[in-house]
């Protein structure tokens, strides 16, 4: 290690890590978001945004592109005119940027992406890591540099930036999606100096050089044909074979500047090892820990860390191998089903054996190779795993193509271990904190990471493991601390020290079983030292005196409301942890605290530091140990997962991975070919919410808002007969049905008490006052726990209930409409979602007869997340069927399904004439004329098609039985394309706009929340300007695209601009105009969001303000309306009568931009102000324009 | 003819000072103020509550829903640098002395006694001529004392002159249950002026959504009484400067507040209703009347009927009530 200079140490991610030296050594920066590469943009933008330099003393150019595919353009363009360039992305993004890939490589261009490694979608799309994605690349001529770690991340970003400088080749710089971009760890921070040793200038202006100019033109991108391509192909081999010797010489320089030492191919093991496995990635690192615990004890054993996978230097890779290496274990974190063997093994066997084939081969003998698979999409890799792959080499007939860490039961691939072997040494602090996403528990333990890493000398990492979860979510961090740099990048098993920040979480997960003997247990319990005891479920108890545990309560919530933080327990649990934990000196430890907040929070106000410090100081006073007694007394046991109602698949697959144990599924419970059933969201009762919506009858006016605004569907009405009010249960409500189409009918609103998220929506939208106390509505929230009971037994009742008759509701009124049953139910969205009210109208409209394709986003998370979905059937088993495809395509998937269903449509048509006979005149003529504009319409066709269906089954034809498998078709069916702004406005806008040009009929709805939501709200081009967002942390300069303006211009697309909260009717007949157009309809829904920083449970008034304002006009423009002479856009808000600012004001996006660029924001809000008084003068006068010349048409 | 005037010790060219109001929110329509002779301008209030609850909700948000889901561990860049202080206020301050010549009073609404000399201190700073400290406080507390709440307001009026050295007075609510008394121990706790009154905004039901909504009503000529009366008590007892604020449109209204013991008189409702040119029209008028009437100089004036100095100085007390109520029978 040089000694000689002393760098600071810093405690940050591997994002960051690779953003840091990204920034400082690049001068054009194309982004685009995604998952979980996106902080690496985020990083940029910001960084940028506030004025950080480069290495050359310039501000670095961030700009976000439409696409992956864009940013790749982008990248190139700035390349070939002498920019150095760089973008982030990972999985399908990655695979977005291959076609330019190519190009880049094909032109010899030195460019570094950094990718977070992440699985690319197959069976089902998936966030997290392996390395699919970069596997997928390997043929588009880059050179492929692998980091284990966070330090390799930050020291490779620079190793790959001045190979590609001297070598030309372009780089992919990759790393573990999650477990090490995600993962906190203390590093130490490359500086300048170091980066500027490591860059050639010279090189940098000779890529200038090459760049495209006027001044000395050049032609590049020919086209070539068979006569020359061939040959220009095979000119760069030399720079391809120069490579490998240049990153090498790369990694010397950069051991004499930084110390640390890196090869081409890095062992470590036993000098005279027999077993060696060959891998790259994090789960490296776990493998070396294992090699270094095990070689003590004799094992001659080693590993093989590939960090420059492309291009291969077979010369660097042999003299790597132990000479006395007898058989070798290559791992692959990918998957090529139909390959002979995955790809790093492949590529190991052909080395090997090409070398033994011209007897250049080392080794004494050919040794055996086995290739494996293990941790896909971040499947954990343990060293127990290793040493199963280390122990199945041992065997005479090792398995091969194995897999490790799942049980595959289908194909017999999997290699068993011993789960107990574990390596982690006994001076490593491991402490595991269950925490609620809203009680700050993550940032908590990164700001402890923080502060032992820069207060001490200790080493210090963390994980985090994330719910699938809007709504409350729940997370577990992973910390370790110790002596030495850390190795272990899989999960903690064994802690010493666990911490419990919800009490709810005792009966919903087995908190202690990550606890080992003698361990510390943290509890924020509402029951002092004294009465815990006896509220402790069995198992605790049981845990507790079984493993002689030390054990402290808190209440924190008590103590966070006695010192004015509200429900942020963050460091009222955070102080408990240094207090108890022995991981610094309890004095040292809340000093330390303290100079962190007042770092954190100086800049924000003394009070709050004081506030802080008070939280600090009252932790202390209210930290009690409990004294555990020596007999389990507790009778309360942990429930089940999920009812014992639930279906067997729910109860044996599902249900697991609800607990977290879904590890331990084995590979015959899945499905191949990612098919599930639905309605499985009503099995999860999760129990989230503290307090409920409770109905009043009496006040109610029966209007039905409260249930059309509910974003999970967990507030209900239904009217029915009174009969079936004979069995109520005693505390069940309900009144007389108030108007005459169901005179002498009962009305019931019932609320889904383990549903509900607490969002209390539905109450802020209720108009109905009590008269003798007007803050009391017909509904309010209360405490859920005494009345859960009571309520679910009433809500299950009213589940019995039948529902109305379709036929028999007046769809298009509010109160009508909302008697129809929602087929999208208890979504995992966030409380409050401002989203999925629309998504559940467009359900109980048409679910039974719907087609959805959705695009990927927040929709299809909270849409398609395992382990269960909100989509549900209705008493006949019909509903909405879901499907996912990609971001970028999913207009044309939609489009893709019309098609087939037209064409069955007319097939079936088709068939049923020419089957007539058989068939019959009279229900042929109803099957091909019937009028499906209703419910009654659709409901008599039905009958026909179950006629038809009978009939048909005693046919043996081959057309009867054809016509069997499509007559379903004949039913109308609904197409809708959901998406939010980010697939609408950019990514997917090309397609959006073909599939609108087509005429087909679709139903587009576009969920408008002005941000990517689902990946932490970046800007998109539905951003307005003057908004904060992602990339655009200054603030958006340029005005939100009209995308309905766009779509007006086809003339034959129906288009409305929609906002729930501002006026529900027209969003309800907009919906409904929408389907009924027999061709394509956008429908661009206003979409209130967290992402906006605002109160969600008022969301509807600030999507009020949003339309009062003018910000967000309501309109439809209905291409019908021409044929009957009249102007086809009709406006549905009236001209702004409030400033902008009385919204803007409302939501943090816009509020934000006043407080950190004052100048700036006065600036863009005037422009805001005139977008929005521009944009109604256009709209009012295209709605004023006299349409006569359709009249003569 | 003289109609220049002093209050706080400052020497004023007129005795029309535009009171803090939405007037002072740009240097377009302070410079309007100053131009259509505005004589000095009282700052629109900086609320320390608002500041505090401002900065406590940009917290709340910008952590709210953050570290939960995997795919967006946050919802906001982190911009680092908030302006989450008076800074906005002080710059106002600052660019106010520097494009006006008149004397720029700031005014200051707070809540605490931290928060009070925080911001007073930031205001002399900016360069504020004086201080208006604007008592803006409902007591709704059933177990709070009018002799407690005295207490805490002469606190603090206490802890302020001792941070600052500008001029401060101190607009009051006629909620005192002993106005001439707490007066008396403002002027000797240092108040250099008092401003009688706060008009406080009284919230409205609206029946159709029943709801409570604040509704801001501007002032008539009418409210001028009330502080008529009190400047008129007060005058010459106590050695403050006084300023009378509420219902004051004319130059009659003008002219009476000053015979009453003004030595300002200020103005908003009228300003918002009619622009910053009525102050010019005031002026004029005033101007016009003086010399009908041959008074030669405001200070001349000034106190002629308060309480002191009239022939029936029961006519400002209770006795007034009795006889006012039987005349209008």
């Amino acid at each position: 290690m040089n000694t000689k200079t002393k760098r600071q140490m810093v405690t940050i991610d591997g994002n960051e890590a690779a953003a840091y030296v990204a920034h400082k050594c690049n001068e054009v920066i194309a982004i685009y978001p995604i998952t979980p590469s996106s902080p690496m943009g985020e990083w940029s933008d910001e960084w940028s945004a506030l004025g950080k330099k480069n290495l050359w003393g310039t501000i670095p150019q961030v700009i976000e592109m439409q696409s992956e595919g864009g940013a790749a353009g982008a990248v190139h363009g700035a390349l070939q005119t002498g920019a150095l360039s760089t973008t982030f992305t990972s999985a399908q993004g990655l695979l977005l940027m291959i076609p330019n890939m190519f190009k880049i490589a094909g032109e010899l261009t030195p460019t570094v992406f950094h990718i977070a490694a992440r699985t690319v979608a197959t069976h089902a799309l998936s966030i997290f890591g392996d390395h699919s994605d970069v596997m997928s690349v390997r043929s588009t001529g880059w050179a492929m540099l692998s980091s284990n770690s966070i330090q390799e991340i930050m020291d490779f970003a620079l190793i790959s930036q001045a190979a590609t400088l001297e070598s030309r080749i372009p780089f992919l710089h990759f790393f573990d999606g999650f477990r090490s971009s995600h993962e906190v760890m203390k590093i130490e921070l490359l500086n300048e100096e170091d980066m500027r040793a490591m860059l050639d200038d010279e090189l940098i202006h000779a890529h200038r050089e090459r760049a495209m100019s006027p001044d000395h033109p050049v032609l590049r991108g020919t086209a070539q044909n068979p006569d020359v391509f061939f040959q220009a192909r095979e000119t760069v081999n030399p720079y391809y074979l120069t490579c490998p010797g240049i990153v090498e010489k790369a990694m010397r320089n950069f051991e004499k500047i930084a110390g640390r030492k890196y090869e081409l191919f890095q062992y470590v093991g036993a000098p005279d090892a027999e077993r060696i496995i060959i891998m790259m990635g994090s789960a490296a690192e776990t493998t070396q820990e294992t090699v270094e615990y095990l070689t003590p004890k004799g094992e001659k054993i080693g590993i093989i860390k590939v960090r420059l996978y492309r291009p291969f230097s077979a010369e660097h890779f042999i003299n790597a191998i132990p000479k006395s290496v007898k058989s070798i274990a290559v791992l692959d974190r990918t998957k090529e089903p139909g390959a002979f063997g995955e790809p790093l093994y492949t590529d190991v066997v052909s080395v090997m054996s090409e070398l033994f084939m011209n007897g250049k081969l080392p080794l004494t003998s050919f040794p055996k190779i086995i290739g494996g698979r293990y941790g896909l999409s971040s499947k954990e890799f343990t060293p127990a795993m290793v040493k199963g792959v280390f122990d199945e080499m041992k065997k005479p007939q090792p398995m091969n193509h194995f897999t490790v860490g799942i049980l595959d039961d289908v194909s017999n691939t999997s290699i068993t271990y011993d789960p107990t072997f574990a390596t982690e040494p006994d001076d490593v602090v491991r402490a595991v904190f269950f925490g609620l996403g809203a009680d700050g528990t993550v940032s908590a333990n990164k700001n402890s990471i923080k502060i032992i890493g820069e207060d001490t000398d200790f080493y210090g990492q963390g994980y985090f493991v994330y719910d699938s979860k809007k709504s409350g979510a729940t997370t577990i961090s992973h910390l370790r601390f110790g002596p030495r740099q850390i190795h272990s990048t899989y999960l903690i098993e064994k802690a010493s020290f666990v911490a419990c920040h919800q009490w709810f979480f005792l009966e919903k997960y087995d908190v202690l079983k990550y606890a080992v003997p003698g361990a510390t247990f943290l509890l924020n319990s509402i029951y002092g030292p004294n009465e815990v005891w006896d509220k402790l479920p069995r198992h605790i108890q049981k845990e507790l005196i079984e493993k002689k545990m030390k054990f402290y309560v808190i209440d924190a919530y008590d103590v966070a409301r006695k010192t004015d933080m509200g429900t942020r327990i963050n460091t009222i649990m955070q102080t408990c942890f240094f207090a108890i934990s022995g991981v610094l000196p309890k004095d040292e430890a809340i000093a330390s605290i303290k100079n962190s907040i007042e770092k954190t929070y100086g800049k924000k106000g003394i009070d709050i530091v004081k506030q802080n410090f008070e939280a600090v100081d009252q932790t202390l006073a209210n930290l009690f140990e409990v004294k555990i007694p020596d007999k389990v007394t507790s009778k309360i046991e942990m429930p089940p997962p999920v009812s014992e109602k639930a279906p067997e698949y729910v109860k044996n697959v599902l249900a697991k991975i609800i607990t977290g144990d879904g590890d331990t599924l084995p590979v015959s419970a899945m499905p191949i070919d990612g098919t599930f059933p639905i309605s499985t969201a009503q099995w999860e009762k999760r129990n989230i919410a503290l307090e409920i919506p409770v109905w009043i009858p009496d006040i109610c006016i029966q209007c039905n808002k409260c249930i059309m605004v509910c974003p999970h569907a967990a507030i209900r009405v239904k009217v029915y007969e009174t009969k079936w009010l004979k069995k109520a249960p005693k505390t069940f409500l309900s009144m007389d049905y108030k108007g005459t189409e169901y005179k002498g009918m009962k009305y019931t609103i019932q609320v889904a008490p383990e549903d509900c998220t607490e969002c209390g929506l539905c109450v802020d939208v209720c108009p109905a006052k009590s008269k003798s106390e007007a803050r009391v509505k017909s509904i309010n929230m209360k405490p859920q726990p005494p009345i859960r009971e009571q309520e679910r037994i009433n809500y299950d009742f009213f589940l019995q209930i039948p529902d109305v008759d379709r036929r028999t509701v007046k769809i298009d009124t509010i109160k009508g409409s909302q008697f129809l049953r929602p087929l999208f139910e208890y979504s995992g969205a966030c409380a409050g979602c401002g989203e999925t009210p629309y998504v559940k109208l467009v359900t109980q409209l048409f679910g039974d007869r719907t087609i959805i394709a959705n695009a990927t986003g927040c929709s299809s998370i909270y849409g398609g997340n395992l382990p269960t979905t909100p989509y549900c059937v209705d008493e006949n088993g019909r509903g909405p069927t879901w499907s996912n495809s990609l971001f970028e395509d999913n207009a044309e998937f939609g489009l893709g399904m019309r098609l087939t269903i037209d064409k069955h449509n007319e097939m079936a048509k088709e068939l049923v004439q020419k089957l007539s006979a058989n068939i019959g005149g009279q229900l042929v003529n109803g099957l091909l004329n019937a009028n499906q504009s209703d419910e009654a319409g659709i409901y008599e066709q039905r009958e026909r098609v179950k006629i038809l269906k009978e009939k048909l089954s005693s046919l043996n034809s081959s057309e009867a039985k054809s016509l069997l498998s499509i007559c379903d078709n004949l039913v109308k069916k609904s197409i809708w394309i959901v998406g939010g702004d980010g697939w609408a406005y950019d990514i997917g806008y090309g397609g959006l706009d073909h599939v609108l040009a087509s005429g087909r009929n679709v139903n587009l709805l576009v969920l408008d929340t002005e941000v990517y939501s689902n990946t932490g709200g970046q800007m998109s081009k539905a951003t307005s300007r003057s908004a904060i967002a992602k990339f655009a942390a200054s603030g958006k300069s340029t005005a939100k695209k009209d995308l309905g303006m766009l779509a007006m211009a086809y003339g034959n697309v129906y288009v409305a601009s929609i906002a729930m909260g501002a006026n529900d009717l027209q969003t309800l007949r907009a919906i409904i105009e929408a389907e009924a157009y027999d061709g394509p309809s956008l429908i661009i829904a206003y979409s209130h969001c967290i992402a906006h920083g605002i109160n969600m449970t008022k969301g509807m008034q600030n999507q009020k303000l949003a339309v009062e304002t003018g910000y967000f006009p309501l309109y439809r423009y209905n291409p019908m309306l021409v044929t009957e002479g009249k102007n086809p856009l009709k406006l549905d808000s009236k001209a702004p009568s409030k400033p902008l600012k009385e919204f803007t004001s409302l939501e943090t996006r816009f509020f934000m931009l006043e407080k950190s660029y004052p100048a700036r924001a006065k600036e863009l809000s005037v422009l805001a102000q005139k977008d929005v008084n521009i944009r109604w003068k256009i709209y009012e006068h295209l709605a004023r324009t006299d349409d006569s010349e359709n009249k003569k048409s | 003819m003289d109609i220049t005037t002093t209050y706080l010790g400052l020497k004023l060219k007129n005795p029309i000072v535009p009171s803090a109001s939405p007037l002072s929110y740009t240097l377009d329509s302070m410079k309007q103020l100053e131009d259509a002779g505005a004589a000095a301008i009282v700052m629109y209030s900086l609320f320390e509550e608002q500041i505090a609850h401002e900065r406590s909700e940009l917290l709340h948000y910008l952590s709210h829903g953050t570290e939960s889901y995997a795919e967006a561990l946050s919802y906001f860049p982190d911009v680092q640098q908030y302006n989450l202080g008076p800074d906005d206020y002080l710059e106002h301050i600052q660019s106010a002395k520097k494009s006006l010549a008149i004397p720029i009073i700031g005014s200051l609404n707070g809540v605490s006694v931290g928060g009070w000399n925080e911001y007073a201190k930031k205001i002399e700073e900016a360069g504020a001529d004086a201080i208006e400290l604007n008592i803006y406080y409902i007591p709704t507390d059933l177990n709070v004392s009018g002799a407690e709440i005295e207490k805490k307001y002469l606190e603090v009026l206490q802890a302020i002159k001792q941070t600052v050295k500008i001029p401060i007075a101190v607009k009051l609510s006629p909620f005192f249950s002993a106005l001439a008394n707490i007066a008396k121990k403002f002027d000797q706790a240092g108040a250099n002026g008092l401003v009688l009154f706060n008009r406080f905004y009284q919230p409205d039901i609206d029946l159709e959504t029943l709801e409570v909504q604040p509704n801001v009503i501007l002032s008539t000529p009418n409210a001028m009484r009330l502080p008529m009366r009190w400047i008129a008590i007060l005058h010459g007892k106590i050695k403050a400067s006084l300023a009378a604020t509420s219902g004051i449109h004319t130059a009659e209204d003008v002219l009476k507040m000053l015979m009453a013991g003004a030595d300002v008189t200020m103005m908003c409702s009228a300003l918002l209703k009619h622009g910053p040119e009525q102050i010019t029209k005031v002026l004029r008028d005033l101007e016009n009347w003086m010399t009908e009437n041959e008074y030669v100089s405001v200070q001349q004036m000034k106190g002629s009927m308060s309480q002191k100095a009239v022939a029936d100085p029961a006519a400002f007390e209770r006795a007034n009530y009795m006889k006012s109520l039987h005349s209008y029978k």
